[in-house]
Formats: C-alpha cells, sequence, structure tokens
C-alpha cells in the first residue's frame, strides 16, 4: 500500500497467518500504525486528526439524537424540547452536537488553510485536495440541513433563504425550488427530506473521509518544508519519518485534548454563544426574523453571495440578475478551491519559502475574517462595499495572485531533505558527514 | 516568519471573537447592569428566587403568557424551585390548572402535565423565552423595568415606550408596578425586586439544566487540562529520542 518503502508485514503464524492469506487486514493496519509520516510536523498538522473525532462525535451524537428527535411541523421543535428537558443526558447530546458542528467547522478552516499555507494541494496530491473540498462542500450542506432540523425561526427562514438560490437558475429554477421544497414553499415535506439527507450525508463524509485518508497513505504528508521524504529506500525513509504510532498519535492525541477543552468550555458554558437566539422561537412562516443571519461558518459564503447586487456596473452587462449573480459568486467563491493546485505556478510547495507570497497568503486569511464579519452585519451603509471588496480580493488572489507571485517570485533557500532541516532545527548530528555539513549550513526555517 | 505566524494566530482570534461579538450586539437597546446568581462556571439558581418567580409567573404573566414545555413536575426539581411533591400538587390546585381530555371534558390536572399554552392573547410562550432573546435574563429584567410611562396609539393599538425594547415602543402594558405580589419570605416586592426574580424563574424554565450542565463542565474540564498536561509529558518523552538521540 503506497509508495513509500516500508517493513514488509509478517503475520504469526496460526491465525493471523490463516486471516492475512483471506483478507490482508493485519497488514492494513500494521501500515497505519507504522505509517511513516515527516519527522519535522509542526501543529498545524493536528487537524486531520481533530477532524476525524468530530466526525465520530457528530455521528454518534446524531445517531443518538435521531433515536428521540421527531419529524413535523410542530413536533420537531418540541421533540427538541424534549431532548433538552426528558431525555437523559439529553441536553449534553444536543449541545454537544450543535456545538460540535461549529468545532467541525474550526478545524476545517484551519485544515484548509494550513493545506494552502503548505502547498498540500500541489503534485502528486491534486486529488486528495480535491477530495477534501468534496468533503468540505459535503460538511456545508449536512451542516445546513441539520441546523433546519429544529424547526426553529432561524432554521425555517435560512432554509427558505437558502433554498430560494435555486430559483435563481435560469429556465429551471422555479420548478427546481419547488422540487427541493416538495411543496408550494419551504414546508413540512421540506423538513422531512433534510432530515433523511441529513443523516444520510455524514456516511458520504465518511466514505470521502476514506478515501482522502488511502490518498494520503498513497503519497504521503507533506511537512513543512514542502520537500519530499526521500523514498528510494527504507534506509532513507526512515532518516526522514517516523513511525505514526508512537510519536504522531501521541502528539495528535495532545493536540486533540488542547482542543477539545476548547470545545467543552463552549458546550458546558457557553452553548447557545456561537447560535441564533431567534432559532429558539418556533419557526412561523407567517413573521419574517429582522435579519436572517447564517451559522457563523457560513458568513464568508453568504457575505460574497450578497455582495452582488444589481447596481454593480458588471451586473448591467451580464445577461442575468444579481440573484443568480450571487449564486455563482457563492458558489464559485468554493469552486475555485479545486482548482488550486493548477493556479499555483510556484515550484516551491511551502511559504515558508516564498518571501512574497506569505504576505498574500496574509491578506487572504485577513479577508475571509472580514468577509466573515461582514456576513453577520445588514446588507446596509458601508457593509455591501465591504463585502464587494473582499469578494474581489478572494477572486483576485486565487486568479490572479496565485498565477502571477509564483512566476515572479524568488523563493528562498530550501533544506535538501526532511532529515537536515530537522537535525538543523534541533541541533543534532546525524553522523552522516554530507548531512551534518547541510544542516550546519541551514538556518532553522523559523 | 515568528512574527507572520503569531499575527495570524491574533488575527484569528480577533476575527472570530469580533465575529460572534456581532451576534451578541443588539439594537439601540439599554439593557440593565443586573447579575444573577446562575452566571459563571459556577453559577447556580437561586431556589428562593425561583419559588418566589413563580409566584410572580403565577399572580401575573399567567394571565397571557403559557409555558407549554415546562411540566408541573418539574417545579421539584432539585436544582430548580426545588418544591415537595405535595407542594407541587398544592401549586396546581390552588391555581385550578385543568387539562381536557380528547371529548372536551375537563379534569385537574396531575403533576405529570404541562402549564398551558397560551394563543388568545398573541403573547410569546415563556417556556423558552430567556434563550429567545440575547441576553435572556438581563433582557427580561430590562423589559420590566425599561417602562418610561409614556404611551401612544398606533392605529388602534397602544404602544408603550420601553428602552430595553428594539424600536423603543412595546405593545404589552406594564405588568409589573411594586407589590403585585407579596412574598412569603418577607423579601420586599419592589419592582425590581419581582423583575429581577420572574427573570431568574423564567432562564429556569428555558434551561432547567444549567446547574447540572455546569456541574458537568467543570469536572470535564479539570479532566481534560489533567489529561492535557500528562500528555504533554509522556509526548515530551516519547520525541526526546527523536529530537535528542545522543
Amino acid at each position: 500500500m503506497g509508495n513509500i518503502p516500508q517493513d514488509h508485514y509478517e503475520p504469526k503464524p496460526g491465525v493471523a497467518t490463516w486471516i492475512e492469506d483471506r483478507l490482508p487486514i493485519g497488514g492494513m493496519i500494521s501500515h497505519l500504525q507504522k505509517f511513516p509520516t515527516p519527522k519535522n510536523l509542526n501543529y498545524a498538522y493536528v487537524f486531520g486528526g481533530i477532524l476525524v473525532l468530530f466526525l465520530v462525535i457528530q455521528i454518534v451524537t446524531g445517531i443518538v439524537l435521531a433515536m428521540h428527535y421527531q419529524v413535523g411541523d410542530e413536533a420537531s421543535f418540541r421533540s427538541v424540547e424534549h431532548i433538552m428537558r426528558d431525555v437523559n443526558g439529553g441536553w449534553l447530546l444536543r449541545y454537544a452536537h450543535a456545538n460540535g458542528a461549529s468545532f467541525f467547522f474550526i478545524a476545517v478552516y484551519a485544515h484548509i488553510f494550513r493545506g494552502l499555507y503548505y502547498g498540500s494541494y500541489k503534485a502528486p496530491r491534486e486529488l486528495l485536495w480535491i477530495i477534501g473540498v468534496l468533503i468540505y462542500v459535503v460538511m456545508m450542506a449536512t451542516a445546513f440541513m441539520g441546523y433546519v432540523l429544529p424547526w426553529g425561526q432561524m432554521s425555517f427562514w435560512g432554509a427558505k433563504v437558502i433554498t430560494s438560490l435555486f430559483g435563481a437558475i435560469p429556465l429551471v429554477g422555479d420548478s427546481l425550488a419547488v422540487w427541493l421544497w416538495g411543496g408550494p414553499s419551504v414546508g413540512e415535506a421540506t423538513l422531512n427530506r433534510m432530515f433523511s439527507l441529513h443523516y444520510l450525508l455524514p456516511f458520504v463524509i465518511a466514505g470521502l473521509t476514506v478515501l482522502h485518508i488511502w490518498a494520503l497513505h498513497h503519497v504521503g504528508n507533506t511537512n513543512p518544508t514542502g520537500v519530499e521524504i526521500r523514498k528510494d529506500s527504507i534506509e532513507n525513509v526512515k532518516k526522514d519519518t517516523v513511525p505514526f504510532t508512537p510519536f504522531i498519535a501521541i502528539k495528535d492525541l495532545y493536540a486533540i485534548v488542547i482542543f477539545l477543552i476548547l470545545f467543552v468550555a463552549f458546550t458546558f458554558f457557553a452553548p447557545n454563544y456561537l447560535g441564533h437566539p431567534d432559532n429558539y422561537i418556533e419557526a412561523n412562516p407567517l413573521v419574517t426574523p429582522a435579519h436572517i443571519v447564517p451559522e457563523w461558518y457560513f458568513l464568508p459564503f453568504y457575505a460574497i453571495l450578497r455582495a452582488i447586487t444589481d447596481d454593480l456596473w458588471i451586473m448591467m452587462i451580464m445577461p442575468f440578475d444579481a440573484k443568480l449573480g450571487g449564486v455563482l459568486a457563492m458558489f464559485g467563491a468554493i469552486a475555485v478551491l479545486a482548482f488550486v493546485p493548477w493556479l499555483d505556478t510556484s515550484r516551491v510547495r511551502s511559504t515558508d519559502y516564498r518571501p512574497i507570497y506569505r504576505w498574500w497568503f496574509l491578506i487572504l486569511v485577513l479577508d475571509f475574517f472580514i468577509l466573515m464579519w461582514v456576513g453577520a452585519k445588514p446588507a446596509e451603509g458601508i457593509y455591501p462595499l465591504i463585502s464587494l471588496i473582499g469578494t474581489i480580493y478572494w477572486f483576485a488572489h486565487f486568479l490572479v495572485v496565485l498565477p502571477v507571485v509564483g512566476l515572479i517570485e524568488k523563493p528562498l533557500p530550501r533544506p535538501e531533505t526532511v532529515e537536515a532541516a530537522f537535525a538543523a532545527k534541533h541541533g543534532i548530528k546525524t553522523g552522516d558527514a554530507k548531512a551534518d555539513a547541510e544542516a550546519a549550513a541551514l538556518q532553522p526555517a523559523e | 516568519m515568528k512574527m507572520l505566524k503569531s499575527a495570524l494566530a491574533s488575527l484569528a482570534l480577533a476575527g472570530s471573537l469580533a465575529t460572534t461579538a456581532a451576534f451578541a450586539a443588539g439594537g439601540d437597546i439599554k439593557h440593565a447592569d443586573i447579575d444573577f446568581s446562575f452566571e459563571g462556571p459556577f453559577g447556580v439558581y437561586d431556589r428562593g428566587a425561583l419559588q418566589r418567580g413563580l409566584q410572580v409567573y403565577q399572580a401575573v404573566c399567567s394571565g397571557c403568557h403559557g409555558m407549554k414545555f415546562v411540566a408541573f413536575r418539574t417545579l421539584a426539581d432539585e436544582n430548580g424551585p426545588g418544591l415537595t411533591d405535595d407542594q407541587v400538587k398544592a401549586f396546581i390546585a390552588e391555581a385550578g390548572y385543568e387539562v381536557e381530555d380528547e371529548e372536551g371534558e375537563f379534569s385537574p390536572a396531575q403533576t405529570y402535565d404541562y402549564f398551558p399554552e397560551i394563543k388568545s392573547a398573541g403573547a410569546p410562550d415563556m417556556s423558552l423565552l430567556a434563550k429567545a432573546r440575547a441576553d435572556g435574563a438581563v433582557h427580561i429584567y430590562s423589559i420590566l423595568t425599561g417602562y418610561t410611562g409614556e404611551e401612544k396609539e398606533v392605529a388602534g393599538t397602544v404602544l408603550y415606550e420601553n428602552t430595553a425594547y428594539p424600536g423603543g415602543w412595546i405593545n404589552m402594558a406594564p405588568p409589573l408596578y411594586g407589590d403585585d405580589v407579596e412574598y412569603a419570605d418577607g423579601r420586599e416586592a419592589s419592582l425590581e425586586n419581582q423583575s429581577e426574580d420572574i427573570a431568574q424563574f423564567l432562564m429556569w424554565a428555558a434551561e432547567p439544566t444549567l446547574v447540572e450542565r455546569k456541574q458537568a463542565g467543570v469536572r470535564n474540564i479539570l479532566f481534560l487540562i489533567l489529561f492535557g498536561v500528562m500528555l504533554y509529558f509522556v509526548n515530551r518523552k516519547i520525541w526526546s529520542r527523536v529530537k535528542h538521540p545522543e
């Protein structure tokens, strides 16, 4: 499995060999345990493990919640209150599930920006990256549908706003919206299918995650230097890497516990802080909330959706209206991520060695948070202009900055090997004259 | 590089704080500066306040506001009002709560029944009111103490000026004036005291598991911190043979 040379797995004689001859599961477990992982991974690389844990937390709490949840115009809201008040530990299940979604997204954004910073999308990891983008898209769909299920005011009106977007599609839009709703508007039928799909999609995520990890184990991790580990011999692999267990496993576990402290602090002490008070009001199609705001993790893209208005000159020459323009911009802002492997022209993976790009990367992160902030603001006053500028930068970053900077930038010298970089950082003598000389010549990456 | 990374980290933090703060921010409403016993990681409900709040609810609010998700039996919750079972039964009997069966016959409510749903007055149900408003209990207290005494009539509806209500005019007449009830424990039934008690009671009605949750939270955090410290040293020990092979 994979193209990194590893010690061959020899099952013990007897049962283990009998099983291994029929289903090589021992070899697979051994591969996962001993998987050679670059020894210089920093704490930006812990979010993959955290994400797996949160997928499990969400599925486990979700399955139990579904045992007590009911779908229906009045039943949904009532059953959520039943869970909160009468089910043993129900409040914990629900708060862990709701805040778990938020922390799932905190981790996924950290994971995505780590990938962008260290060039984790570059050859031969394009598919690994694209599967990741797909997971993120399915995550967003799942989270959106989950937020609908309590059937509060924000559930209802959020569902209304987002599903109505499909109505913007030319020709088929209106029919498509009715088909999605299962009726003339968002109603009980919509709620019912949201529940069905909310239960299904996490398993799609799980399946995609298996592919994501499979691809990762085939090509191997990137690392902060962006230099590939040497794969020409087991000896060299061992010089550049450590086995996953115990080294990365214990480090990931440590990071998980730190992350869980934050998660637990929100879940137990401020469980409604990231939610909206209006969702404790039962859905009412006759009363529109003053401001319809999505959950925080959608805000950057919600800002992009609302940034496109009819008075922009670009919309005046487009053959479609601003509603469709906004929808295209929103989906485009996510879709553009899938093309990053080909938009980035730099030969250098890690932004540590890219003196110009690192500042543009900083602006991108800033832009992301500005869009998130402005997405929560009403679409009036200065805010639409800020959204528009943020949106323009988002696209400019990927479509202009990424290709151009890669061509004009002169990267800093990179270490020859991961071993040398690691040795330089920790002042290790490797015993290999050539590697030691190189390590001495290298300044630590920091 | 260090600078860039720490700049990124502080940015991320500032960004997330600014965003979440944006949710909390109300309009141009004025909230009273009041502290409740249930705030903070070690917060608990004040049983006396909950019992007095129940009295205010029953005497005043229940005329218009239902509380359909709250069961009578929960009035006996140890972390809640803490009535005895007999007190709960007496409360139901004294208030005269009844339930309607399928044939339309009315019979006295039992402890497992719920406070009624009241739709006629158009007033919001109070089961979740304290969670359905930003700053819940503080907001409720502020509304109850925020009337200025000014009134105006708009399209046949009388509106009352209130400094805590978004827009400044609310269509609920001032429900409390002071001395609307007589407290059994001798506490003065001033407007502020009654407002404080009903606000605390409504927080309990909306979040009856708050005390249990916070106490579990303290245990969880302590465990994780301990586990984290342990893992920090285990991690350091395990990596020392890679980082310091000599």
